[in-house]
């Protein structure tokens, strides 16, 4: 066949967005979910009965407007609960063969129901107090979610950020030191630095050196584990009082916002660390999806050879990626020794980082998804620490678990379909050779 | 701009993929690179690109030296690409393809789409495409795709564009307007280079052609040349471009696929409502642009897919919801359509992937042992028969070019007794000598009596082997037609439009 060189150029009909029938694929996860829990929850209303009231306290000291705190008998309460939640768990099983999706808002209701009811039959005969489980949550989550924060942004540029759990670390030990020595503000700057060092390690060893990317994080959480145990018992705990009696950020109360009931107390009577956290979630939020260094990490982290082909310099962006992230995750070591506990101790960020991993996958590689996330494993290593204070019938040894389980569900069951950053985990050697 | 390459020589350790290369293209030129898979002309590309460095020899734009340290150096001094392997981020918008690297931006570095956007549509009502700057990549049909790259290529003012085997993954329609956006483009002053294979494109639009065969310019040609002077060239011996094949002696119907459906976990419908049979003896060729449904059909019959609905039935017994290896059983040979993913296990040697789908029992394993001996007497057997070129059957099949790797693959699923052969672009990235072989290897399997189904995306493939032509467009049947059915009928059936008299 032949053509001229006139040839009009005219749309084909293949220019039409190809558009494939679709059939919705439904997964039964959240109906057998909702069942499993609903009847879990009922199980324990009937096998351990819970006598008396329990009362919610909505209000924190010094508020200006001040809320009642609801009092409402323990099991007809909770009664009452389960079968809102076995509505919840009818409507899913419906949608289910209906062939339609669960709507998150329904999730939402089932989980807010469920937790309530939980609450109402564990706390029976006690108060539970709202404002310190939530604040207290958010507190517990700080460090998760700048560990998470340095995930996303390690992966989103193509590098696995194992090292989480370190950079937290050793975050926390160089807070202390300096903080100690220096005052809070050079303990918080401190702690940027170590984890940026931790950075550093990682990326010149997976991206320089193309080593496995999984394996250099490993190795690098010991080595930070040892070192920081090793400073500890060598030079910390000796000098206790000149080199690890850290001062605390106090908490700063936000004039108007810190008044509002229930919202204001639980995150805007704050510390100054926690503040920096809200900046920071947003920074990286606008910086990866609005300006074009985003756009840059977003491409070496799916296809880097793509960017490689535009002129971009494929490995510098990562390497600089992971040093952003390493100094963000050091961040959240700051808060364990400039705000929890005002002195470091031996692995006292108890695997938090693996957590804050874990939260990057239930977030979906997205910054505002894996604070959610994190915020959610806070929530589930608080709530035990509560339960315990108030004398619930739990066993202490099955909440400890409670954060741990929830993860687990989170990453394996709820999370969906996601979609990693293409070529997470590849290390990229340019021309291919 | 003139671009000329002097003596480009490039080495991979012993390997050399260049030898003293020169090339001169003038603006307004379209110059043909000519060329079997792996005589080195995307590699000669990719130095001129910066994407690799040559050991020796120099890179000329309007004879000024030129030194590239990388891509970017490259596109500033105005060379532009588009890639066989589209250099386009799935998930991004085409207007952060195009503006990657080169960003627009405003305050505080913020990405300033609407540039982007307005430098999309000035280029594309320049040329006449029709691209939605705010299209995501992934939805595209991969024809927009090219389109995309050659706006990308534009907007960073390129004089000098480089097409690597830009119509692999087109119609014959979309290829017939990539040459008219060529040719526009040389109207508009551009020297261009374009690499292929193909030699009916090559007649078509060249002011040159320069052959290249083992990384050495063996000539220069015109386009007047005929085909077989081309080929000839090209190969460097005198090639058969026709298959020979006697008129089919069919049998029974063999296989029969009813009301065929495959969903992927998203619950996009990749194959939808397909019946058809093939008889005994016969080859039927699925033809189709890539991405309309061959691959998870022939996955499908191989048990790879997980939600398929309807049924095929190979010698009256169901294959849906078997298992791979009950399928296997049955005597269904498969050559995938990437070998390197699917075909062959590049670390092991070439003798231990002529076993891979009789990995269970006899005859090469026994009491849950290997037998040694009779696997070496049956591979090197095999090598000789199947002419693979390999310093032996210890070889790893990772190492071999891939006509060889693939003969092997062909060798593996024939020394079965077959009873239905699927081969999914089986020539694929082969050379033009091993082509001509697994043809003929094809053409034998369907003489004794065995059903082909073969998949292939090159028409000419198709039209060679096929004794019927299904096509596919968006997973379903546009018709089955004859082998002799026109090329442009075909062409445009491939866009989904049902000619009068074909047969669904």
């Amino acid at each position: 066949m032949s053509t001229s060189a006139s040839t009009p150029v005219t749309p084909s009909p293949a220019e039409e967005e190809i558009v494939l029938p679709e059939v919705t694929v439904v997964d039964r996860k959240a109906a057998v979910m909702f069942g499993v829990l609903t009847v879990g929850l009922a199980l324990l209303l009937i096998l351990a009965p819970q006598e008396g009231d329990t009362s919610f306290r909505l209000k924190a000291p010094n508020d200006f407007i001040e809320l009642p705190t609801i009092t409402v008998p323990s099991t007809p309460t909770a009664w009452v609960l389960t079968l809102a939640c076995a509505l919840c768990t009818a409507a899913a099983i419906v949608l289910y063969t209906q062939k339609r999706k669960t709507p998150i808002w329904l999730v939402i209701v089932f989980a807010l129901a469920w937790m309530t009811g939980f609450l109402t039959w564990a706390a029976a005969g006690g108060t539970v107090p709202v404002v310190g489980l939530l604040g207290g949550s958010l507190a517990v989550a700080v460090p998760l979610v700048f560990g998470a924060l340095g995930g996303v942004l390690g992966e989103r540029a193509g590098v696995v950020n194992i090292a989480i759990d370190g950079q937290l670390l050793f975050g926390a030990f160089a807070a202390a030191m300096i903080g100690s020595l220096a005052g809070t503000w050079a303990g918080l700057g401190a702690s940027m630095v170590a984890g940026l060092l931790v950075a550093s390690v990682l990326g010149l060893f997976a991206i320089r050196y193309f080593v496995d990317q999984v394996i250099v994080g490993v190795v690098l959480n010991v080595l930070v584990i040892g070192l920081t145990s090793f400073m500890f018992s060598q030079v910390l705990a000796p000098n206790a009082a000149s080199l690890n009696s850290p001062p605390r950020f106090r908490a700063v109360p936000i004039p108007v916002l810190g008044e509002i009931p229930l919202i204001g107390p639980i995150f805007f009577r704050q510390t100054v660390i926690v503040y920096i956290l809200y900046i920071t979630v947003a920074l990286v939020t606008w910086t990866l999806y609005r300006t074009k260094w985003g756009l840059r990490v977003r491409a070496v982290g799916e296809h880097p050879k793509a960017a490689d082909t535009v002129g971009i310099k494929v490995n510098r962006t990562r390497f600089r990626t992971i040093l952003l992230a390493g100094a963000i995750a050091g961040m959240g070591g700051a808060f364990y020794t400039l705000v929890s506990v005002p002195q470091f101790n031996r692995e006292m960020t108890g695997g938090a980082g693996y957590i804050a991993l874990a939260a990057v996958i239930f977030g979906k590689w997205d910054p505002i998804r894996a604070t959610l996330a994190a915020l959610l494993f806070g929530f589930a290593s608080n709530l035990q620490g509560v339960l315990s204070v108030i004398g619930s019938p739990v066993p202490s040894q099955f909440m400890l678990m409670l954060p741990y389980v929830v993860t687990i569900f989170a990453v394996a069951g709820l999370v969906g379909r996601s979609r990693a950053p293409a070529a997470d985990g590849i290390p990229y050697r340019a021309g291919g050779q | 701009m003139k671009l000329e390459l002097r003596d480009i020589t490039k080495r991979f350790g012993s390997l050399v993929a260049n030898d003293r290369i020169s090339l001169t293209v003038e603006p307004g030129e379209i110059h043909c690179l000519l060329g079997e898979n792996g005589a080195g002309k995307s590699t000669l590309m990719n130095v001129l690109y910066g994407l690799y460095r040559a050991d020796e020899g120099e890179i000329l734009l309007d004879d000024e030296v030129q030194h590239f340290t990388g891509p970017g150096d490259a596109i500033a001094a105005g060379i532009g690409m588009v890639h066989q392997h589209f250099m386009l981020l799935p998930v991004f918008t085409v207007a952060e393809n195009v503006m990657l690297g080169d960003e627009a931006t405003g305050f505080a570095g913020s990405l300033d789409l609407d540039a982007a956007g307005k430098r999309v549509a000035e280029i594309s009502k320049q040329f006449g495409f029709h691209v939605n700057p705010s299209s995501v990549i992934e939805d595209l049909p991969v024809g927009v795709q090219q389109r995309v790259e050659i706006i990308k290529a534009l907007s960073r003012d390129a004089e000098v564009l480089v097409f690597d085997e830009p119509t692999a993954v087109l119609t014959p329609q979309e290829t017939d307007e990539l040459m008219g956006t060529m040719r526009q483009l040389k109207e508009a002053g551009k020297a261009i280079v374009f690499i292929t294979h193909k030699l009916r494109e090559v007649r078509e639009v060249a002011d040159k052609i320069t052959v290249i065969r083992l990384g050495k310019v063996v000539g220069e040609a015109s386009p007047t040349a005929s085909n077989q002077e081309l080929a000839a060239m090209m190969v460097g011996r005198p090639v058969e471009l026709t298959v020979h094949k006697d008129p089919p002696q069919l049998g029974e119907d063999a296989l029969v696929v009813d009301n065929l459906r495959v969903i992927d976990a998203l619950g996009h419908v990749h194959v939808d409502n397909l019946s058809f049979t093939i008889k005994r003896g016969e080859v039927l060729a699925v033809a189709g642009v890539q991405g309309n449904g061959q691959t998870e059909l022939t996955e499908a019959l191989l048990g790879l897919q997980d939600h398929v609905t309807g049924s095929i039935k190979l010698d009256g017994k169901e294959l849906v919801g078997r298992s791979v290896r009950k399928i296997l059983d049955a005597g269904v040979g498969f050559v995938p359509e990437d070998r390197q993913e699917d075909g062959l296990v590049g670390n092991m040697t070439i003798a231990e992937n002529l076993m891979l789908n009789r990995s269970f029992d006899e005859p090469f394993v026994r009491n849950g042992s290997l037998q040694l001996d009779k696997l070496d007497e049956f591979a090197t057997q095999k090598l000789k028969e199947y002419d693979v070129r390999a310093p032996g059957i210890t070889t790893n099949a990772g190492n071999l070019s891939g006509g060889n790797q693939q003969k092997v693959v062909v060798a593996r699923e024939l020394s079965r007794d077959l009873r239905l052969l699927v081969a999914a672009q089986p020539t694929r990235g082969v050379d033009v000598g091993s082509i001509e072989f697994i043809h003929t290897q094809i053409v034998a399997t369907r003489d004794s009596g065995v059903p082909v189904l073969v998949v292939s995306t090159e028409l000419d493939e198709v039209v060679a082997l096929a004794d019927r032509i299904m096509v596919l467009y968006r997973g379903r049947i546009v018709g089955i037609v004859p082998p002799d059915t026109p090329r442009e009928v075909l062409g445009l059936m491939m866009t989904g439009e049902r000619p009068e008299g074909a047969v669904a």
